[in-house]
């Protein structure tokens, strides 16, 4: 924002401006927080009240939040989630970082290649693969296991696609450098590109953990076994084919989204943090 | 040190061939600058010596002994680039350290080398900093202190000055060669600009197309280039170049120049070439029409033409002279250079005195 006064607005107008947008934004942000609040207000309120049309709740209670956690193996779903996600994000990052470097800088045969069937994949959403995959995911013998829910989970051609862009644009001289420092293959990709990784990685490992920990098709599928389900998949089982417990998901999935801010939060200081000026002019 | 021999190199990039078999050698201690146009094959054959790219063709020797299969970290040289290529997540002293951490030295011995090249390029204080937090010449400085503590048997720079603005420049030139002369380490150094070539080598190498034009020290390149291209590269303000013939004993024009010649020649279409500080004013000479007058303070450049014939002259002081004006030139035999009209080279004659 400048001080400077327009040449060609007078100041009244540019508040007026100013509070256009500001009002344009206000809308939407609202339009973004209200189903939250919607949510967190629901999961206070008792089962009767759960379709009254007001905001805050009549007669407050704890009870969704001790029902939820103690009446059902919530807690156990809260940590399968997190174990999923947390496996899935760093596995995937490791391996699609090490491909991304692989198809941005080694030469061989195929590269191109292999680079656009793994893109290629994009296209392809999981419902129409979640039949094949179900088929050999149980030839595997990996069905109602750990294994299943993570491992066809880790492959993910969008990460590899950024991180590949993300290396191409990588200076080419500082791995020159690395070479003549007496660096190999591995050593490079260690020492120099995985910290200088750290923002783009960051900004994946949310996305990947999100999308693993708002996962519900796929777990749905493989994990029949009440022990492996996921906060996703427990908190479907609120509904059954004739009525909805509101106040006990919504309850749920106030719980649910807490890690996830606090994932956000954390990481959102450490993109900051990662955005230096590089080495180079 | 080492000596280092480049032996009919050649390289190839699929069928496209951008270095045509150069050979060149330099003694062990000596500083030389490959210098050309951009495009000429000057990195190229830098990259070559350090192991950056593969040689397609030829020899390059390290010490007697050749390295064409040898990995870069195994040669014993070390490199500064052009954009410095620090590594930006680590501290100054770590981006130093890092090929002695890799080569498994001992803590202390690290800290010591460390030590002892930040103390020769004044970096002491900014050991702990990252390179984001340092200007163009600091982080110039660090690059080649990352070179120094390997103490390699060869340096190689790759127009390592061509981020910094000019006076930065001129102050790095020095260091780098008051560096050379304390470590006396055989140096390779690439570079377009041809005063840092000039004011730097001990020997240049000139470079045009992926071909070595002429080897020499400054100033033999500067006093009796091989050919046109050399000539023109080197100097400035840029060699006049004037086309006539050899035609008794003197060189003409149809512009009325007029140069005693050395004896000897035989009556042929050449082109004379003549440094601007060679050319002078005065009453008698050939009539000039002057077109552009530069004064710098201490010499004034003068831009003049005669019929087709353009010239830039060097003069000492100032003159009273208007665009328009019209002056004699004369010019200074001794340093006159004739080269052949049709292949550019030197013509055979005297080397000016």
């Amino acid at each position: 924002m400048t001080k400077k006064p327009s040449l060609y607005f007078s100041a009244s107008q540019v508040t007026m401006v100013r509070l256009v947008w500001m009002t344009v934004a206000a809308i939407l942000a609202l339009m973004i927080i209200f189903p939250l609040l919607w949510m967190t207000s629901i999961s206070f309120k008792t089962a009767q009240d759960a379709f009254s049309p007001t905001l805050l709740p009549a007669s407050p209670t704890f009870g969704n939040f001790t029902y939820v956690i103690t009446e059902v193996p919530f807690v156990r779903y809260m940590a399968n989630s997190l174990f999923v996600s947390a496996t899935v994000t760093v596995v995937a990052l490791f391996f699609h970082s090490m491909a991304g470097y692989a198809l941005a800088r080694l030469r061989f045969p195929g590269r191109e290649l292999i680079f656009l069937a793994i893109f290629s994949t994009l296209l392809v959403s999981l419902p129409v693969i979640i039949v094949p995959l179900f088929i050999i995911v149980r030839a595997m013998g990996m069905l109602n296991t750990y294994a299943g829910i993570i491992v066809p989970s880790i492959f993910n051609a969008f990460g590899i696609f950024l991180l590949r862009q993300y290396y191409l644009s990588l200076p080419r001289e500082i791995e020159e450098a690395a070479v003549i420092d007496g660096a190999g293959y591995w050593r490079i990709y260690w020492s120099v590109i995985l910290p200088l990784s750290k923002p783009i990685l960051a900004a994946l490992a949310i996305l990947f953990f999100l999308a693993n920990w708002n996962a519900f098709l796929w777990p749905l599928t493989v994990a029949s076994d009440q022990d492996l389900w996921v906060v996703q998949v427990g908190i479907a089982n609120f509904k059954s084919e004739y009525s909805a417990a509101w106040n006990y998901m919504m309850a749920a999935s106030t719980i649910v989204a807490i890690p996830t801010l606090v994932l956000f939060l954390i990481f959102q200081r450490q993109i900051m943090d990662s955005i230096k000026t590089s080495g180079l002019k | 040190m080492a000596r280092v021999d480049i032996d009919n190199v050649v390289k190839r990039y699929g069928t496209v061939q951008v270095v045509h078999g150069v050979s060149t050698a330099i003694e062990d201690g000596e500083f030389v600058i490959l210098v050309g146009p951009s495009g000429c094959g000057k990195s190229t054959l830098l990259r070559m010596i350090a192991g950056l790219e593969h040689v397609s063709g030829g020899t390059v020797s390290i010490d007697g002994e050749v390295v064409n299969d040898v990995a870069p970290k195994d040669r014993n040289i070390a490199m500064v680039f052009q954009n410095y290529a620090l590594y930006p997540h680590m501290t100054v002293a770590q981006n130093m350290a890092f090929s002695l951490k890799l080569a498994g030295v001992s803590r202390q011995e690290m800290q010591a080398k460390v030590g002892n090249a930040a103390r020769t390029l004044g970096l002491e204080t900014l050991l702990d900093r990252f390179p984001g937090q340092l200007s163009g010449g600091q982080r110039q400085r660090v690059a080649m202190g990352r070179a120094i503590v390997r103490d390699p048997e060869v340096f190689l720079f790759d127009e390592p000055l061509s981020n910094l603005d000019a006076k930065l420049r001129v102050q790095m030139r020095a260091e780098i060669k008051a560096l050379h002369q304390r470590l006396k380490t055989t140096t390779i150094y690439v570079t377009h600009d041809q005063v840092e070539a000039m004011t730097m080598a001990d020997r240049i190498v000139v470079m045009r197309d992926g071909i070595i034009e002429q080897v020499g020290t400054p100033l033999d390149l500067y006093d009796t280039p091989a050919n046109l291209f050399v000539a023109g590269f080197l100097g400035s303000p840029t060699m006049n170049f004037i086309e006539g013939r050899i035609e008794g004993g003197r060189f003409l024009n149809d512009d009325g120049v007029s140069i005693a010649a050395p004896g000897g020649l035989p009556e042929a279409p050449v082109i004379a070439g003549i440094r601007p500080n060679l050319v002078g004013l005065a009453d008698k000479g050939s009539p000039f029409e002057v077109l552009v007058v530069e004064p710098t303070g201490a010499e004034t450049q003068l831009v003049l033409q005669a019929g087709k014939t353009q010239l830039v002259a060097l003069v000492q002081g100032r003159v009273a002279l208007q665009p328009g004006a019209s002056v004699g030139i004369t010019f200074d035999p001794a340093g006159l250079h004739l080269f052949d009209r049709r292949t550019g080279t030197r013509l055979p004659q005297m080397s000016p005195s």
